[in-house]
């Protein structure tokens, strides 16, 4: 039994290996990338519309309120990074359904790179956000002595990120593989629609936290007694942190 | 026993043991929290949506740290690396 899709090898000249992973993973993106050119080219303003630019509006709306809804002001500017995350992850979560396909998230590489992309995009939008000075001295913020704690959390969580996704698609993969052994029938394919849901859920949690972490970087520190909410957008102001 | 047997039982072990215990606290936590969002659920029912996103995130979250023992005792079992190392030291002699 293999832990992760890196093990499967179909093509080797020396250094360079291509597996599994790195096969589906470009497939996905050959999906996603093919998929949304043929599904934009002809794009209308009217009512009469396609099917499918009904579909990528409704993706694209859905991801751009859940966005705002963790608490990010512009979700325009946020739009391509994170609802990137969302689709591959999304996408390699449901495509388990099909019959010899291994999800490319159940690789420690893969995981470890979108978590790394994470690790990258908050300080970039939180520079943007507040400034190099204003970012560095969220640091610092309640006092001196949080430094290392924040240097450390800001480690800690990139690794949470991508053992928890990870570990999430492995472990779909790994048990439908152990009952396959015991119960033959039915039962697997139960656990195929609870690994669906799990799928579905975790890519909506790295989407989310990585919302989060960019919404607490980008926010910035004001005193608490002149009011920071425009009128008519109460309560958006502080994301619920994880 | 020879080492490569004692790696063997130490590693299966310690594999069960593993995800037995780490299994304990998260089972503990998402109970709870169910229970809370239900609780709330019930009081509050025009909040469903908010309240049923917040709790897959945190039940996602919670359910994170026994995937954490869960891939500890995989790696354990399918990946040891000791077992590895083991297996490399009696091909050296």
């Amino acid at each position: 039994m293999r832990l992760s899709p890196d093990e499967i090898i179909f093509w080797q000249y020396g250094f360079f290996k291509l597996n599994a992973t790195i096969v589906f993973t470009w497939g996905l993106m050959l999906v996603l990338v093919v998929g949304s050119l043929l599904v934009t080219r002809r794009l209308s303003k009217g009512l009469e519309r396609s099917r499918w630019q009904n579909l990528l509006e409704v993706i694209v709306t859905t991801i751009e309120t859940q966005i705002e809804e963790v608490g990010l002001r512009e979700p325009r500017k946020y739009l391509a990074f994170l609802g990137t995350l969302f689709l591959f992850v999304a996408l390699s979560a449901l495509c388990t359904v099909l019959p010899g396909f291994e999800p490319p998230t159940g690789s420690l590489s893969t995981t470890v790179a979108l978590a790394l992309c994470v690790l990258v995009a908050v300080p970039l939008f939180g520079i943007e956000g507040q400034g190099l000075g204003g970012y560095l001295k969220s640091y610092v913020q309640p006092t001196l002595i949080m430094l290392p704690f924040n240097i450390i959390s800001e480690v800690s969580r990139t690794l949470a990120l991508a053992v928890r996704l990870f570990g999430n698609m492995m472990s779909g993969a790994m048990i439908i593989g152990i009952l396959l052994s015991i119960t033959p029938f039915i039962f697997p394919i139960v656990m195929t629609v609870l690994g669906l849901l799990t799928g579905m859920v975790q890519a909506y949690i790295f989407f989310v936290l990585a919302a989060v972490y960019i919404a607490a970087a980008t926010q910035i520190h004001q005193p608490k007694s002149e009011p920071s909410n425009p009128p008519g957008k109460p309560g958006k102001e502080t994301p619920w942190t994880a | 026993m020879d080492s490569m047997t004692l790696i063997a039982v130490a590693s299966i072990v310690t594999a069960g043991l593993t995800i037995a215990i780490g299994v304990i606290g998260p089972s503990l936590g998402e109970g709870r929290a169910v229970a809370t969002a239900l609780t709330s659920l019930a009081q509050q029912p025009d909040a469903s949506a908010t309240i049923t996103r917040t709790l897959f995130v945190g039940l996602a979250m919670i359910e994170s740290t026994a995937i954490y023992s869960f891939v500890v005792s995989m790696i354990l079992i399918f990946a040891n690396p000791f077992w590895n190392h083991a297996i490399a030291q009696v091909a050296g002699k």
